[in-house]
């Protein structure tokens, strides 16, 4: 199932997928047992004619080893967890000296990309802002404050396993690196409205010399 | 129906007393499962609508929608042309032409669609199913008392519930069309007629929701005060059947839960209406839209619970019967149940993982979350064990239990996946979570309310249900079902997002127009399985086979009571002098003991 993943191109991308492997074959092998012992008993144990049911009312023993059971694999299965969510959605977590800062926002129904130009301060005269393009170099790290002008939208990069919600009036810091050169979609993940499905931006992830180029061309002097 | 004549001579009621306003917790119970079925089909229909969408996007629906000469080039071919020919050149603007031009689903009525399909399904079928139907028709008979304890409230409870049905299918009618927030009505999107242009819609929504919270709230007083205090003699707690427990815990939630819904949506209503900034983050106002989730959800996830938990006790009472086995760790059960009440009341996070609540709460979340797997673990062994060394009879109601235990595994498992954080990072508001949800909602509860219904038929209408038509419904519910919702597990790990109106609009999602168009297919044999199951439902009210009082040789107190049941249930209360459970004691002749027979008394066999 999990070959449907969309390509991975961001450096926790790995640490997410691992674990889903893990959970998938965790589940995977307790629903192969579940559904095996099951399909067992209702061929085994069916109606047969003369042979009654063996009464028994249930097994201390037994509820004490599954209850325990359970609970171990899934408080492994969470200790794992904690720092990969930390490492991408804790602020404090963060790789420091962005290369990168953008400002995004979102609005009924686009993406505002805004860079903040060659004197790297949001709000000043020589703010970039592109309608649904951002730009990052391949191999940076990025920090995004992301942000809405109206309702919650949610940006998502499949590739970069990277989803947040976007939010009026706050700021919501966001990093990633992405390994790979290219161009990926950014849906809109939360119900915005009705041009919800169709908001769209793009993240174009250059080699640093094309990104160079880029800025050269495109920001202020 | 028309048996009940005879055994009620003494006192005629009229027919407005007897079937309309009746204060008779069987014939209320029957009203809600009417109900019930009844807004099924408005809500699925409605699914049916978008999913023709997702899977042709913007082509002109079947039978309703014009031909593709008529969209191209005016030119009328068909009877649906003309429809849309007259539709076009009245003055009036139509209901259809705002929502469906020549049969096209527009962006704005797609998502009143899902809006509407989740709130219904939710709302106004699995609850009032589940607890108003099975709640009142089995709570006094199983614990052997002659009717709910406030007949007056049971009434208005009823009626309460039919008055928030109307307002809530109004809202389809008013300009402006109806609410199209979610289910889940996030604000600011909802709070605001600006950002969708939907007015009176969402506040009908609001205020038909409020009606609704009333009306489980009055039912769930009444279910608590019953249990407590009415149960027949010898009836203690720990002897009463596993679905009575379901439904004493869901009332327990329904009691603390729907006020929180009530105080959000009252909050809402204000904003909306006067003027107030509750959900808005205006930085005048001083509101925030994450308070509006935090109450929905601290509500909405217990509610999950109350659509799951009384589908757990339908589920235990078939296993058990159907393998005349003791339910395995019976204690065990009922514990389990009330840790999944308790544990419900500190999950609600898990919703808002990716909502810019802060990120150590997502770690905690995760872990209470976590946690609350285990009892649903619990449970889904104990089923098990009930089956093994039984001696399993593969009745249709016990099909659907089967069902319902296979099913349930398969949403509980999907749920490890979201509940944890950083692999929900990717699958949140993606079809991973349409498909866990309708393995827990449909394949869990529906699954269970089938079952129930076909099991419990008999003691409600003195007949049984068509046997052959019930097995095609259960063996097209179950195909159809799982062809229809594993695939968007599949959609979820695409990233395919959850309400998006056009998957087509995507690069990264081209490669899924085969499987959305294959899951369309699906839902609609779906859809057509569920006109069997209910023209079996009326059909053998009238016409099905005539049952005898017990015909599963079922221990619990309703099948003491005379079939159909007169009012007031029981012609003497029944002692209890035993579990619900006593299958297959050894030693004794019949397999099973009922509850209300005395001991040493030689075993009946069912007459
Ligand atoms: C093993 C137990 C379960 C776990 C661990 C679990 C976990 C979760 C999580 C983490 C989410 C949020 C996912 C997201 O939005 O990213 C979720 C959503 C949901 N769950 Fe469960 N769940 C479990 C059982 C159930 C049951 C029994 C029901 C109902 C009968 C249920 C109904 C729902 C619904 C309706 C939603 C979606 C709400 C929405 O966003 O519209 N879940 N579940
Ligand atoms: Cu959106
Ligand atoms: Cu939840």
């Amino acid at each position: 199932m999990l070959q449907w993943l969309p390509e991975d191109v961001s450096t926790f991308g790995q640490g997410v997928d691992n674990l889903f492997h893990a959970i998938y074959w965790l589940t995977l092998i307790v629903f192969v047992l579940v559904i095996g012992t099951l399909i067992v008993f209702l061929i085994k144990y069916r109606h047969q004619e003369g042979k009654r049911a063996t009464y028994i009312e249930g097994s201390t023993r037994l509820e004490i080893v599954w209850t325990a059971a359970t609970t171990v694999i899934v408080f492994v299965l969470a200790m794992f967890s904690y720092p990969q969510w930390n490492n991408i959605k804790s602020p404090t977590q963060f790789p420091e000296n962005p290369d990168v800062v953008v400002q995004v926002s979102g609005k009924q129904f686009n993406w505002d990309m805004t860079y903040p130009g060659p004197d790297n301060e949001f709000g000043t005269d020589d703010d970039l802002v592109l309608e649904n393009e951002l730009h990052v170099p391949v191999n940076a790290i990025v920090h995004i404050r992301l942000t809405s002008v109206d309702v919650i939208h949610s940006f998502f990069v499949p590739q970069l396993r990277l989803k947040q919600d976007a939010l009026p009036n706050r700021f919501i810091n966001v990093w990633f690196e992405a390994t790979k050169a290219g161009r990926y979609e950014i849906p809109c993940a939360e119900l915005c409205g009705f041009g919800h499905s169709g908001m769209l931006g793009y993240l174009n992830v250059h080699a640093q010399a094309d990104y160079d180029a880029w800025v050269q061309e495109r920001w202020p002097q | 129906m028309h048996d009940n004549e005879h055994t009620e001579h003494h006192h005629e009621e009229s027919f407005i007393r007897k079937y309309v306003f009746s204060l008779d917790h069987k014939t209320i119970g029957k009203q809600f499962l009417i109900y019930g079925l009844i807004m099924f089909f408005v809500g699925g229909g409605l699914a049916l609508l978008f999913r023709w969408q997702l899977a042709y996007p913007d082509r002109p629906l079947p039978i309703i929608g014009a031909s593709q000469q008529y969209i191209d080039e005016g030119e009328v071919v068909t009877g649906a042309d003309r429809m849309w020919e007259r539709i076009y050149e009245s003055d009036k603007e139509e209901w259809l032409e705002v929502s469906m031009p020549s049969g096209v689903i527009t962006p704005e009525f797609y998502n009143m669609l899902f809006t509407m399909h989740a709130t219904i399904m939710v709302f106004f079928v699995v609850v009032p199913i589940l607890v108003g139907a099975f709640g009142n028709f089995l709570i006094p008979l199983m614990i052997g008392t002659r009717d709910m304890a406030f007949p007056i409230l049971n009434m208005l409870s009823f009626w309460l519930a039919v008055l928030a049905a109307i307002v809530m299918v109004m809202g389809f009618f008013v300009p402006g069309g109806h609410a199209s927030a979610g289910w889940t009505g996030y604000a600011p999107l909802s709070s605001d007629p600006q950002w969708t242009g939907v007015e009176w819609g969402l506040n009908l929504w609001a205020i038909s929701l409020l009606l609704q919270g009333f009306s489980s709230l009055v039912g769930s007083i009444n279910y608590i005060t019953t249990i407590i205090n009415m149960r027949a003699p010898g009836m203690t707690f720990f002897r009463m059947p596993l679905v009575i427990w379901s439904l004493f815990i869901v009332a327990i939630l329904l009691l603390l839960a729907f006020p929180v819904l009530s105080s959000a949506l009252a909050l809402l209503i204000f904003d909306r209406l006067a003027g107030t900034t509750f959900f808005s983050a205006t930085a005048e106002g001083g509101g925030d839209p994450l308070l509006w989730q935090h109450l929905f959800w601290f509500f909405g996830h217990p509610e999950v619970y109350i659509l799951i938990l009384p589908g757990m006790g339908i589920a235990s009472e078939l296993v058990a019967v159907f393998s005349r086995k003791p339910i395995f760790g019976y204690r065990s059960m009922v514990y389990a149940m009330i840790a999944i009440a308790f544990l419900g009341w500190i999950v609600w996070g898990h919703h808002m993982f990716q909502s810019g609540m802060r990120p150590g709460l997502g770690s905690i979340f995760m872990t209470t979350t976590m946690l609350i797997a285990v009892p649903s673990a619990i449970k889904t062994f104990n089923w098990l064990g009930t089956m093994f060394r039984g001696s399993i009879r593969f009745t249709t109601p016990m099909l659907h239990g089967i069902a319902f235990v296979s099913m349930f595994v398969i949403g509980g498992l999907s749920g490890i996946y979201m509940a944890n954080t950083p692999v929900d990072i990717f699958i949140h508001d993606t079809y991973y979570i349409v498909a866990h949800i309708h393995y827990v909602v449909f394949g869990g509860s529906l699954f269970a309310i089938f079952g129930g219904i076909i099991f419990w038929f008999p003691k409600m209408y003195g007949r049984y249900m068509n046997d052959v038509l019930s097995k095609i419904h259960f063996w097209l519910t179950f195909i159809a079902f799982n062809c229809t919702f594993f695939p968007m597990h599949i959609l979820g790990v695409g990233g395919h997002m959850r309400r998006i109106s056009n998957p087509q609009q995507y690069e990264f999602l081209q490669g899924f127009e085969g499987m959305n168009i294959f899951i369309t297919m699906s839902a609609f044999t779906l859809g057509f399985a569920q006109l069997i199951l209910v023209f079996n439902f009326f059909w053998s009210i009238y016409k099905g086979k005539v049952a005898e009082q017990n015909p599963w040789q079922v221990n619990t107190l309703e099948w003491e009571a005379p079939t159909p049941v007169p009012h007031g249930n029981f012609g003497q209360i029944p002692t209890v002098y035993r579990g619900p459970y006593e299958y297959s004691v050894p030693g004794e002749e019949s397999d099973w003991i009922p509850q209300a027979q005395p001991e040493h008394a030689p075993a009946t066999s069912g007459d």
